[in-house]
């Protein structure tokens, strides 16, 4: 019996070997994500994934067998935003690297998350630039020893979920590679959520960040990520020192707000 | 809902008849950035595009507003944006993009002065050579230049066209002066506009056929939501739309394929408006230095001086073929531009030392020519 992925369906054919390293999280994250897919029964054909530049955008590009818009760096979300403000009935998905949507796109996402237009954002929170080899990113931790800070970063790191909430996100939550399927479940609801959603996955780079700061391999890794969560529910009932070094998982925000596309069908109506 | 087309005799703003030239090109689709002086277009479009079911995005900078109008295009949907050099030079990477994911798009420049910041509300001639060369790479772009209000209207509705029929972004260098003047615009019925739409796809297409998505006769466009299944990039890639980075054959094919689709076709895409007759001197020009030099000939007409002009309508691809002929026919070109030498380059090279070729800035820059300043300096050349 020949033995097959249940997911391979949603793989483009032909376009089989990856281009991560071994060990990468991407993997996780784009099982993730076909599955959340999958288990709501939709289809891709429905979808445009949208990426940038960086590991992370070769997430959905080229494997995902559905529209994929593989763009410059940094732009994903407003390429994204033009996809979905001239078709709204498109599921519009971006799929990207920390470097890419905060630090050169950190402009258009703390904008599209205001706007709240219908979008679901993923980010691979790998914590540094792995594609470049290494070096520091808004995300790395501060204190840490990468190519470009030698002596350590001197600088903070994004809060992305507080971000991204504080921006106007109406989902928002935070996972890492090790919780997969909460992580499948919070895309299910932020694909069938009205509006800007944000899910932040750390995600183990064990080539550039394990070896260069010392993590360790994918396995050590993730078992950090284990041991270091902390569900948001829990946060309020711990001290700030307990909170040391850990990470906060789970789903920080879910309300209701007005849509863009529908605020913009609603004018056309009244203008009429 | 209001008219799609406003059929009639219009005293009109050249930014307003590009807006509304947008509209009748069936254009629905407008994202942008507040920027002097080409504001009015964003404005016109943010009031007119709900009325006629389309959309108008403002978007947090000139990067988003390309990419944005990248995206609505890839949905079918006919898209501009309008700017001004500074949003130009934001613009261009993603301009490079939209060439080499062969997107149709229509990006308006209304030129204002000098480099940086510059002059906000002064006229120039400044980003001619950075429509050609702006963005990274080696590739072919289309730009015309207008010359009236009635030009931002035609013209507009011209870039549409070849937009969609090349599946390129294509250019409108207008400037201060042609963006803010206002003059009668005759738009025609809309039975009288012409529309080109794009190539698509007869259904779902197979890995052979997406072997063939780079074309030189410009490929069908594969947009989103149809299940085309489309994969979208701007690294290099094979003939099968698999990314290829490392590579110097699959560089080495796109690069002249995306160029060759734009060279190929120059015959179709050129316009000039040539009225040279018998004349030992020709004036060339293109956009607002054009109306110069129609006064300027008027007044040597009184003189008795018949000097010719020729025109540039399509600044890009550069009409080499028309200017050697032009070179053949003539002893002296005078080339205007409001700048210290853009085109002229291109010119002598096409010239290929057939004629006599003077270049003629204004007096001061970003002023347009003074006619009797050109009669003066035809009446020292002949």
């Amino acid at each position: 019996m020949k033995i097959v992925h249940p997911l391979i369906k949603y793989v483009r054919p032909g376009f089989l070997s990856t281009t991560n390293c071994a060990g990468c999280g991407n993997g996780i994250i784009a099982q993730s994500i076909l599955r959340a897919v999958d288990e709501l029964e939709m289809d891709i054909d429905d979808f445009v994934f949208v990426s940038g530049i960086g590991c992370a955008a070769w997430i959905p590009s080229p494997f995902f067998n559905a529209d994929v818009l593989h763009t410059t760096h940094g732009r994903p979300i407003a390429f994204a935003t033009g996809v979905k403000l001239s078709n709204p009935k498109l599921r519009v998905m971006v799929v990207s690297g920390d470097g890419d949507l905060v630090a050169i796109g950190g402009n258009h996402f703390i904008h599209a998350a205001r706007r709240n237009i219908d979008l679901t954002v993923i980010c691979a929170n790998n914590g540094i630039y792995g594609m470049t080899g290494g070096q520091v990113g808004p995300t790395t931790p501060s204190g840490l020893k990468t190519a470009t800070t030698p002596y350590g970063n001197l600088e903070r790191p994004f809060d992305l979920p507080n971000l991204a909430k504080a921006a106007g996100a109406v989902y928002v939550a935070r996972w890492t590679t090790y919780h997969a399927r909460q992580l499948t479940k919070s895309i299910k609801r932020a694909v069938q959520k009205k509006g800007f959603s944000f899910i932040e996955v750390i995600s183990q780079c064990p080539v550039q960040f394990g070896r260069r700061t010392g993590a360790g391999n994918a396995v050590t890794m993730m078992q950090n990520y284990k041991k270091n969560s902390v569900s948001i529910k829990k946060v309020d009932k711990l001290k700030e020192n307990e909170l040391k070094g850990k990470i906060i998982v789970g789903e920080f925000i879910d309300r209701e707000e007005p849509e863009l596309c529908e605020e913009i069908a609603k004018m056309r109506e009244r203008i009429g | 809902m209001s008219n799609k087309v406003l059929t009639g005799l219009h005293f009109m703003q050249g930014d307003i008849a590009c807006a509304e030239g947008a509209i009748a090109a069936g254009c629905r689709f407008f994202a942008g950035y507040p920027i002097t002086p080409a504001t009015e277009i964003a404005e016109r479009m943010a009031k007119r595009l709900p009325e006629v079911g389309g959309t108008y995005a403002q978007m947090e900078d000139e990067l988003g507003s390309m990419a944005a109008i990248i995206g609505a295009s890839w949905t079918g949907t006919r898209a501009m944006t309008a700017t001004s050099g500074p949003g130009i030079s934001l613009m261009l990477e993603n301009i490079g993009y939209a060439i080499a994911t062969e997107t149709p798009c229509v990006v308006v420049n209304v030129q204002r002065g000098a480099p940086s910041t510059g002059s906000a509300t002064l006229s120039f001639q400044g980003d001619i050579l950075q429509a050609r060369r702006g963005s990274h790479g080696e590739y072919e772009t289309i730009a015309l230049a207008p010359s009236s209000s009635q030009e931002m209207f035609d013209l507009t509705i011209k870039a549409f066209n070849l937009a969609e029929k090349f599946r390129t972004p294509v250019f409108l260098l207008a400037d201060a002066f042609i963006g803010h003047m206002r003059e009668e615009v005759l738009i025609p019925d809309k039975s009288k506009i012409n529309i080109v739409k794009r190539k698509l796809p007869p259904c779902k297409m197979s890995l052979n056929e997406y072997k063939s998505s780079l074309d030189e006769n410009v490929a069908p466009m594969p947009i989103f939501g149809h299940g085309f299944k489309s994969h979208v990039t701007g690294s290099t890639h094979n003939s099968y739309g698999k990314r290829d980075v490392t590579n110097y054959e699959a560089l080495d094919y796109e690069v002249k394929l995306l160029s060759k689709k734009i060279s190929k076709h120059k015959r179709e895409i050129i316009s000039v408006d040539s009225e040279i007759k018998d004349s030992n001197v020709v004036l060339i020009s293109y956009g607002t230095t054009y109306r110069a030099v129609r006064e300027a000939r008027k007044m040597l007409k009184r003189d008795n001086i018949n000097v010719g002009s020729f025109r540039l309508i399509t600044l890009w691809p550069f009409p080499e073929e028309e200017i050697e002929d032009l070179a053949k026919k003539v002893k002296k070109i005078i080339v205007l531009e409001n700048n210290l030498g853009q085109i002229v380059t291109y010119i002598k090279a096409a010239v290929k030392g057939e004629a006599e070729v003077i270049f003629l800035p204004p007096q001061v820059l970003g002023t347009l020519h003074k006619p009797d300043y050109i009669v003066d300096k035809v009446k020292e050349v002949i």
